[in-house]
């Protein structure tokens, strides 16, 4: 019997994305070395490998940062470039961390990080408290909205492990904190290095109640994450079989944005505006009661209506912003500057279009969260409040109330680069 | 008959890759899936049929044959194809040797692992692909933890790590110039629990290789390899039967066996929940040098 629960006790498991970002030499690589390490992620092999390596280097201790450094030029540099994924489980969650670097000219990574991200782990050095990096990270944190922050004071170690100094960091970053919209901080004490209060509780702070790093991971409330009140079904694909057993067969495919459909919900179809009825929502050969974000399926209209990619499905009486002047807050990614006036491609949901830069209204100063009325230049990693007008009409939320809906890419026409990653205000 | 079907984390991550593989049918014009007969190729597939039904699966398979294939992945591909009404393209990287576009390599740990990138490039140009889907998943190998859903090839199929597309939200950007293409990874965020979950889960059929059975064997540097025509024995090297399973299947030169009493997904699962080595741990193709991976990716490898 005790077998049984091995392999179906997975159908109990949630999944949990979450981001990690530190400056240089905070201790990041080596927290997520300990969390991988500890919840044994971490195959014979792989350890073998950087222990060699630390040798190689004439290290003291395994050095578990090694393990996140996966192209050639990080090793040689000991910096990381790009975001890298990795991935652990406990019986009750699997983890997918989106490991970020944490130099200033990365802010794009970060940016990237934390657009999926149901928590961000924010590290501070107990020895240097908050710093710019600190505040640049919460303000990520608070502008990707990513529902839970939690902050690692790490090193503690170094610092005597004295309650002080972690209670002096928590007062400071409320301080600043006041000015962003962060929902949920938690502040957790650490050594990732001897890994104090990461998976195991630590002996050395009985001042400190908390849970644990992985206690809290594991814990988080995150089935409020995704907008549950506004059902949103962006159309991605039409299924037509043509075939003769299934010869009037037109299904919507797509993936719930938010909300929830169920079937013989009165429904309009944008950008038409014809309502109708949910018929049926299936999935393989599944019939479905009912489709909840983030699920992927298939809806039936009752009515035959001109339903193409780049539609949207919505409530009938729940209305989605539309309009072609938009104004969004933007994370600039291109190595080439934005261009006033420029015209760029533009992605939003499953629709593809074009767009102008119409005004810059102001730049923010993301290490001390003041707003720049004056520069207009909009350079890589730099983030400010823009207008848009698009070619045609926009179906949004605003970013605030639905991360799907209300988020766009920019994309250079000339290179087809992403340059530009949009939250709609 | 109405059935709610619980969000867990496997629901969650079939309902990403089922999206992903609808953008590259929405996105590109001439998509194909690249086959390997492996698990993981065998579960992007299953989660393409589950996209498209009723419909059938809008792109052909197409597998890249080194011709060091072990007979029981042939046979459960062509069963496959049978059994689905999938269109099924093959390239054989023999026909690139004879064409002289590769040379092949020689000496006891000789692979065609390598050569199949040409044989790829090939029939990507030829065929005029601009989108190759394929089951690589970032637990696999460092390398390939950095790599995106929708990752952007030059015009001479190559992957350029440091300079990648970002990727955000769930919005992807498959746009590319004449020549140039795309490889797509549906199942990115899957671990290999993941992928065992899931094929016990949906009853998915798997080669028999990867079940427990008795085979002739060798052992060469740690790693137990099939004894076959395709490995050219050293005189020191004795063949011997064991009882084994394949945790991976590729090519029969660099595909290393675990000695294994599994004989179900269950015992499967029981067996890659207590081990301690990576399933790469036993491919030869990896052990070559740190960068590896890396380095064939860069030449355009799946």
């Amino acid at each position: 019997m005790e077998d049984k629960t091995i392999e179906r006790s997975y159908l109990d498991m949630e999944l949990l994305r979450f981001t990690t970002a530190g400056s240089v030499d905070d201790g990041k690589s080596t927290l997520i070395g300990r969390l991988l390490y500890d919840s044994k992620a971490i195959f014979q092999d792989q350890l073998e490998a950087i222990e060699r390596a630390s040798i190689k280097k004439g290290e003291e201790y395994i050095n578990l940062a090694l393990l996140t450094d996966g192209l050639r030029a990080e090793r040689e540099q000991g910096i990381t470039i790009d975001v890298a994924y990795r991935y652990f489980h406990t019986p009750k969650r699997k983890f997918i961390i989106a490991d970020t670097p944490g130099h200033v000219q990365y802010t794009r990574n970060m940016v990237t990080g934390a657009s999926t991200a149901n928590a961000a782990v924010i590290l501070v050095d107990a020895r240097h408290g908050v710093i710019e990096q600190t505040i640049r990270h919460a303000y990520i944190a608070s502008l990707l909205r990513i529902p839970h922050v939690i902050v690692c004071v790490n090193k503690m170690d170094l610092v005597d492990f004295k309650q002080e100094v972690f209670d002096a960091i928590q007062q400071k970053f409320h301080e600043f904190a006041t000015h962003l919209d962060l929902h949920d901080v938690r502040f957790i004490p650490i050594s990732a290095l001897l890994g104090d209060n990461v998976v195991d509780r630590s002996k050395n702070m009985d001042w400190y109640q908390g849970p644990t790093l992985m206690y809290l991971l594991e814990n988080l409330y995150i089935s409020n994450d995704y907008n549950q009140l506004d059902a949103r079904f962006p159309v991605q694909y039409v299924i037509r079989p043509q075939s003769i057993e299934f010869h009037d067969y037109r299904g919507y495919a797509g993936r719930m944005a938010s909300g929830t459909f169920r079937v013989g919900d009165r429904v309009k179809v944008l950008p038409s505006g014809f309502t109708t009825t949910i018929k049926a929502i299936d999935f393989w050969t599944d019939h479905l009661d009912s489709i909840t974000a983030p699920q992927s399926g298939t809806i039936i209209l009752e009515d035959d209506l001109d339903v193409s990619r780049g539609c949207m499905i919505i409530p009938e009486e729940n209305g989605v912003k539309q309009g072609q002047d938009i104004e969004l807050m933007i994370c600039w990614l291109g190595d080439k500057p934005m261009v006033p006036g420029g015209k760029y491609a533009l992605k939003h949901t499953t629709n593809d279009l074009r767009c102008m830069i119409k005004e810059v209204k102001y730049k923010v100063n993301i290490n001390t969260l003041e707003k720049d009325y004056d520069d207009k230049s909009i350079a890589m990693n730099d983030i400010a409040c823009i207008s848009i007008r698009t070619t045609k009409p926009l179906f949004y939320d605003s970013y605030r109330q639905n991360r799907v809906t209300g988020s766009l890419i920019l994309i250079d026409e000339a290179t087809n680069v992403t340059v530009g990653a949009g939250m709609i205000v | 008959m109405s059935k709610k079907v619980p969000l867990n984390h496997l629901r969650e991550l079939e309902s990403e890759a089922v999206y992903v593989i609808r953008e590259v049918v929405a996105q590109f014009e001439n998509p194909v899936m690249l086959f390997s007969g492996g698990k993981d190729s065998i579960v992007m597939f299953h989660l393409a049929r589950k996209a498209f039904y009723p419909a059938k699966v809008p792109f052909p398979l197409m597998h890249i044959d080194t011709g060091h294939n072990f007979q029981e992945t042939l046979d459960f591909r062509d069963w496959l194809v049978e059994e689905t009404g999938v269109q099924l393209i093959v390239r054989y990287v023999q026909d690139s040797i004879d064409k002289g576009r590769v040379v092949e390599e020689t000496g006891y740990n000789a692979s065609r692992n390598k050569l199949q990138t040409v044989t790829l490039l090939d029939a990507i140009e030829e065929l005029k692909i601009d989108c190759a889907m394929g089951g690589g998943r970032r637990d696999e190998e460092k390398a390939r933890a950095k790599e995106r859903f929708f990752s952007h090839r030059d015009e001479f199929g190559q992957w350029d790590p440091k300079n990648q597309r970002p990727e955000l939200w769930n919005l992807f950007n498959g746009r590319k110039n004449l020549g140039e293409h795309f490889r797509v990874f549906p199942i990115s965020n899957w671990t290999e629990m993941d992928v065992w979950q899931y094929i016990l889960l949906e009853n998915i059929a798997i080669p028999t290789l990867y079940f427990s059975h008795e085979r002739e064997v060798f052992e060469r540097d740690g790693v137990l390899y099939a004894k076959t025509p395709f490995l050219k024995m050293k005189d020191t090297e004795k063949a011997e039967k064991r009882i084994v399973r394949f945790r991976t299947i590729g090519d029969a030169t660099c595909t290393g066996a675990i000695e294994s009493v599994a004989s179900s997904v269950e015992d499967i699962i029981r067996e890659v929940a207590a081990t301690r080595v990576t399933e790469r741990g036993g491919r030869a193709d990896d052990k070559r040098s740190e960068a590896a991976m890396e380095d064939r990716k860069i030449e355009g490898y799946f």
